[in-house]
């Protein structure tokens, strides 16, 4: 019981410097012009996505062949594609999609990467030795060609299309959390820690993680630009999302054979895919150099 | 001087979003500069690692891609195919046998170099495979030099003139660059250049009415080996769409990373002795500066070549690039089990390659290794 | 000072990036323009006549009969010759390398007087011998033959009991049992004669090295990339080919194949979406060739998958679907609705019956009937086009439409093309889109095969079983007598349109686009297109 105490008194600054980054961090964040477009790109389509059942004009599939490929007009923004759908509201529903997979295939593999990471990081030996060979299997593969491996044996949907993005990605967490556990173990805290006798699911999850989270969050928003780009890939190839959910890289795929005849069938999906991704992009780089105290000179 | 190299490979954020080798180089870099014997004995130790991952690569793949619904001798059979003929042919093939038979006699045959027999055309892999390979490597390699000469003068350029327009509009152009969707680059690129402005070819790697003699199957050596200039210049203007496609990403990283090391090159000590010194500013600043972008160049190589090279299947679909990246994607659609396990481990095996030669590449280039 | 020297520098590397730029698109533009004139240039002068013909996907193998899709018979067809032709357009029966046919009383034996004088691509002799030996090697390995399994054996027992030689010309096929598409069955591409001394050497050399009497011979093969054949100097016919020389290209992407085309890099293309139609009028450098519809692309309801158990349900479903509607948007007009499982090319074809129109308050009205219980079905959608479906992802999402309309909630699906079949031929899907082509134009190859009960668990997915239809099915099999068998398939058509195991989508009409250069070109319904009479201006 005691010692618990102890440890209270001893980890207590270590929170404090834990929130003191974060602080300094948006300080700064604040000032870089750049990252602030970034969130502004980004929370315009988060907005997008949560509400955008309201703003778009029409719903996903309100099919009228009367009106198929009619170039953008006032009427449709956009114009239509080969259903006579309006293609401005199809692209705000899409939104919420690819946030969707982006967000979730990165939670995904953040948490179990974080989690080989750890247990890597922290017992060492063989454990480490047979994660981190994985990892380096995993590294070593053509991302994409496993991704469509693994859609091919779950079957192609949006939820398989997630699952495969995450499991390409567990790595490059599991990588970047290990270093960070092998750095922070050795810091005087967690020794004492240990030397009272603390358990290691204790240590890891209430000391070491959290001590983590910066890196993981600078990764985290550069790979959901990432898992993005490789959802709107599969979703290009037919292995993600399945009509008529209004994903982008399936909007590509099937206004493919109109690139000529109609180009607004395929400029539109592409730029907000790029848009969004850019704003990610921005968010991630500017998090970093606010977020990583080893930058700073 | 080390903590500023470590910034330099730290500070990029796109270096994290590609395969992140972020650590491992850091490591290698610092280790290795205790001489050619630390070498040595690093690079033992990183090919003893190799055969255990390669194997467990095997592993995977062999397994993955016998969980995918649906067997090789229907898919070759098609449609028509009776039962017994669907089940004659699975034995014929080998394929009634257990899995672990199966995986022994695969691995046997690695270990005699023999990468198996293509169970759709009867060829053996080995044999062919080396022209989607060198197809791709071609693009890989001209996409490469492009994203190098290209990224790395704007880097520079960006970085002599900071805070300028052109840097921005280098910046922002770069950050466009790692976001866009390359398969929808690709196909613009077929939209404005090839379709509206007629400058390039749409697809293909040569003229089909004046074919090329493959010798190499690198049809640049091929050409010029031939003295076949008209055929030459043909095959740089069918690499230029979809290798600007494909330089995108590296391009726009090694611009960035070149620029942030620009930054701290100029603000050296040593470059303020050399203008002290009133020595040229264009010998000082491009010598420096292509010295420095080596380091950037190296890393993006390292990281973007199992990229470039298994990522390519959507570059090369729209281009009808008969390379390794749609083989091997065509063999998953005819479970062609041999072509997709020894494909994909031929790319792995020279993504792991390269690494290793990028790392040891980062001790000998370095500069402080000599002067130590 | 300094700054003006930063500024040189700049300026200069603009330039010299801006100049190796411009130095490519510079060359490029005038390399372009002059091959195009140089290349017509060659042909309007009598050089070498060069077709180039873009299609989706690279052939498998080069031997015929060890194959089963039409990308490689597209290239056999054109190297080797069958022992009889269909017809240009059609799927009658003409002489090949066959001259004349005569079959016995009891259709047993069959007697063929061959072509004399004709010589393989080795410069051995074609002759009866040649034929025995092709026979014989099909024979003897029926699981690297898939056609010659599927064509020639019924219920695990050969058809053709024996082939001899009757001198150097003449050959007799004895049967064990009357087959009515007998000769149909030897017109198709996979029964081409090759050369027995290049496979008696290796068996497996004709996949990369065909060797038969054709138009054509082989020269190249670049994987997924080309296949060139050339001229052959010799050909039984005089005056033909035409063609010095045809390249096959395969170029997998749609719109890339498309605009290839246009840019005058190949000559000819196929597999194009309907949607390319206009396209194709609306340019004047190009034709618009259209293939004779032998296909039928349909909706199959698993009859043993609830609420398809039902016929109500099923035919209330073929009430629901707006055919035509289809047919304008994703055919483009390329096609017809279907009312039969088979198109109206093949003999024994029932244009009395009426089919479903399209009327979705039937529809209604019958799932009431049926007392549906408003159970969300799976929806199959095809990943791949093909000629009898252009896109079924598409397809899917109008059908979708039309059957939430009448009340009937559906969720697409879709695998991975190998996968997709697997499991339709397991009955895991309970409503599938899918089509078929026919192989020798008969009606066995689209009744028989696709919906009596003996090909369940292979081309019958839906797992159809009328009793009644299959004695019928049966019966025409070994009926000789043209009429008598036409007036049998009539009748089957009648049962299966009543019981609605299918939803009868479309007959397409594949289209291909050629230069206006390109003349003479023939589709042929079965898509594999002979290129002896082809030439270019």
């Amino acid at each position: 019981m005691t010692g618990a105490i102890d440890i209270k008194t001893e980890v207590a600054p270590s929170r404090e410097r834990a929130v003191g980054p974060w602080r300094e961090g948006w300080r700064s964040f604040k000032k870089s012009k750049i990252s602030l477009v970034g969130v502004g790109i980004v929370l315009f389509f988060v907005i997008l996505a949560i509400f955008g059942p309201l703003i778009a004009p029409e719903g996903i599939n309100e099919q009228n062949f009367s009106k198929r490929l009619s170039a953008p007009s006032s009427e449709h923004w956009f114009g239509t594609d080969d259903f006579g759908r309006d293609i401005f509201s199809r692209v705000i529903h899409g939104a919420s999609i690819s946030l969707k997979v982006g967000f979730f295939s990165v939670i995904l593999s953040a948490v179990v990467g974080s989690f080989l990471g750890i247990i890597a990081g922290y017992y060492g030996r063989w454990i480490d030795t047979i994660i981190s060979r994985i990892f380096d299997i995993l590294l070593a593969f053509p991302s994409i060609l496993l991704a469509i491996a693994i859609v091919a044996v779950l079957g192609p949907s949006l939820q398989n299309a997630l699952i495969a993005i995450a499991i390409i990605n567990v790595p490059n967490f599991g990588r970047l959390i290990r270093s960070k556990v092998l750095s922070v173990k050795e810091e005087e805290y967690i020794v004492a820690a240990k030397a009272i006798g603390m358990r290691d699911s204790r240590i890891l999850f209430s000391h070491i993680l959290p001590n983590s989270m910066t890196p993981i969050i600078v990764q985290g928003t550069l790979a959901i630009a990432t898992a993005i780009i490789e959802a709107a890939a599969l979703g290009f190839l037919g292995l993600g999302a399945q009509a008529p959910a209004p994903e982008w890289g399936k909007m590509l795929a099937d206004a493919r054979i109109f690139l000529l005849k109609a180009p607004w069938t395929m400029i539109f999906p592409g730029l907000a895919i790029m848009l969004t991704v850019l704003g990610f992009n921005l968010m991630g780089d500017g998090l970093r150099d606010a977020l990583d105290p080893k930058m700073k000179s | 001087m080390k903590d500023q190299s470590n910034r330099l490979v730290k500070a990029d954020p796109f270096y994290s979003m590609c395969k992140d080798f972020n650590a491992f180089h850091a490591k290698v870099y610092f280790e290795n500069n205790r001489g050619v014997k630390k070498m040595l004995h690093y690079m033992g130790r990183r090919l003893s690692q190799l055969i255990p991952v390669l194997l467990g690569m095997t592993f995977i793949v062999f397994m993955l891609i016998r969980a995918i619904p649906g067997n090789p001798a229907q898919v070759i059979l098609g449609q028509q195919a009776t039962k017994e003929a669907v089940e004659a042919l699975n034995a014929s093939l080998g394929l009634d046998k257990p899995w672990y038979t199966q995986y022994f006699s695969y691995l046997g045959g690695i270990f005699q170099g023999d990468l198996g027999v293509s169970l759709r055309t009867k060829l053996p892999v080995s044999e062919e495979i080396f022209p989607y390979l060198a197809a791709t490597a071609e693009l890989a390699l001209f996409a490469m030099i492009i994203a190098v000469i290209v990224g790395v003068n704007a880097g520079i350029i960006s970085a002599w003139f900071q805070n300028s327009w052109f840097d921005y509009v280098a910046m922002v152009v770069a950050l466009i660059g790692v976001s866009v969707p390359v398969f929808w680059l690709g196909l613009m690129e077929q939209w404005a250049f090839s379709n509206q402005l007629g400058w390039f070819p749409t697809s293909g790697r040569e003229n089909v009415r004046d074919p090329i003699t493959a010798i190499t199957h690198f049809y640049l050596l091929d050409t010029l080996i031939q003295g076949r200039f008209d055929q030459f210049t043909e095959v740089i203007k069918r690499l230029v769409l979809p290798g600007m496609a494909l330089a995108t990403i590296p391009m726009a990283i090694i611009a960035r990373m070149t620029r942030s090391s620009m930054l701290e090159v100029m603000r050296s000590d040593y470059v303020r002795t050399a203008r002290a010194k009133g020595q040229k500013m264009f010998i000082v600043v491009y010598k420096h500066a292509l010295k420095n972008a080596v380091i950037p160049v190296l890393t993006v190589i390292g990281l973007q070549t199992g990229l470039l090279l298994g990522g390519a299947i959507l570059t090369e679909t729209i281009f009808s690039w008969p390379g390794i990246g749609r083989y091997i994607y065509d063999a998953i659609g005819f479970r062609d089990y041999p072509v997709i396990q020894s494909g994909i481990l031929v790319i792995a095996f020279i993504f792991i390659m390269i690494n290793l030669i990028v790392d040891l590449l980062y001790t000998v280039i370095d500069p402080r290794i000599k002067y130590k | 000072m300094k700054k003006k020297k930063f500024w040189t520098l700049g300026v200069m590397l603009i330039l010299v990036l801006s100049t190796i730029l411009a130095a490519c698109g510079g060359s490029d533009t005038k390399d372009t323009g002059s091959k195009d004139t140089s290349s017509g240039g060659d042909k309007a002068s009598g050089g070498p006549k060069t077709l180039v013909y873009g299609r989706g996907t690279d052939s498998t193998a080069l031997d015929p009969a060890t194959v089963t899709e039409g990308e490689s018979f597209k290239v056999t067809v054109n190297i080797y010759e069958t022992l009889i032709n269909f017809g240009e357009k059609d799927v009658t029966l003409q002489p090949g390398l066959a001259k004349s046919w005569e079959p016995s009383a009891d259709g047993l034996t069959y007697t063929m007087q061959l072509e004399e004088g004709v010589k393989f691509h080795d410069g051995t002799n074609f002759n009866a011998e040649a034929v025995v030996k092709n026979f014989e090697r099909w024979k003897a390995g029926a699981d690297k033959f898939p056609y010659y399994s599927s064509q020639f054996t019924v219920g695990g027992k050969q058809v053709i009991e024996s082939i001899t030689a009757d001198g150097d010309y003449k050959v007799i096929f004895k049967l064990s049992q009357p087959q009515a598409t007998f000769l149909k069955n030897l017109a198709m591409s996979p029964f081409a004669i090759a050369s027995p001394a290049a496979f008696e050497k290796d068996d497996d050399s004709l996949k990369d090295h065909p060797v038969g009497t054709g138009p054509f011979k082989f020269v190249e093969w670049k994987r997924n990339d080309s296949i060139t054949i050339e001229k052959n100097p010799d050909y039984r016919i005089a005056d033909l080919p035409k063609l010095d020389k045809v390249i096959f290209r395969s170029i997998p992407e749609n719109s890339t194949r498309f605009n290839e085309l246009t840019n005058g890099d190949v000559d000819i293309v196929d597999g194009l979406s309907p949607s390319d139609k206009a396209s194709i009028e609306s340019n004047t450098d190009l034709q618009l060739i259209e293939r004779p519809s032998m296909n039928v692309g349909y909706l199959g309801l698993t009859v043993t998958r609830p609420p398809f158990d039902n016929v109500k349900v099923r035919q209330a479903v073929n009430y629901a679907i707006d055919k035509q509607t289809l047919v304008d948007a994703f055919f483009e007009g390329l096609g017809e609705t279907a009312k039969n499982p088979m198109p109206p090319l093949v003999a024994g074809y029932n244009d009395d019956i009426k089919g479903y129109e399209y009327d979705p308050e039937k529809a209604k009205a019958l799932l009431a009937e049926a007392g549906y219980d408003g159970k969300e079905i799976e929806l199959w959608a095809m990943p791949v086009p093909r000629p009898y479906m252009p896109d079924g992802q598409k397809i899917a999402e109008a059908i979708q439409k039309n059957l939430a309309d009448v009340g009937m909630k559906s969720k697409i699906v879709s695998f991975e093309w190998a996968t997709y079949l697997e499991k339709a031929e397991k009955g895991d899907a309970d409503a599938f889109l899918l089509g078929w082509t026919g192989d020798n134009g008969d009606a066995d190859n689209f009744l028989y095969t696709l919906l009596d009960g003996d090909n369940i668990g292979s081309n019958n997915y839906t797992f159809y079983d009328n009793k009644d239809l299959h004695k019928i099915l049966v019966a025409a099999q070994t009926e000789m007598d043209e009429d008598k068998r036409n007036a049998l398939y009539k009748q089957a058509q009648e049962i299966i349109s009543k019981d609605a195991p299918w939803v009868p989508i479309a007959h397409s009409t594949p289209i291909l686009a050629a230069n206006t250069k390109v003349t003479n070109y023939i589709a042929h319904p079965t898509g594999s297109d002979r290129l002896e009479a082809v030439d270019m201006k």
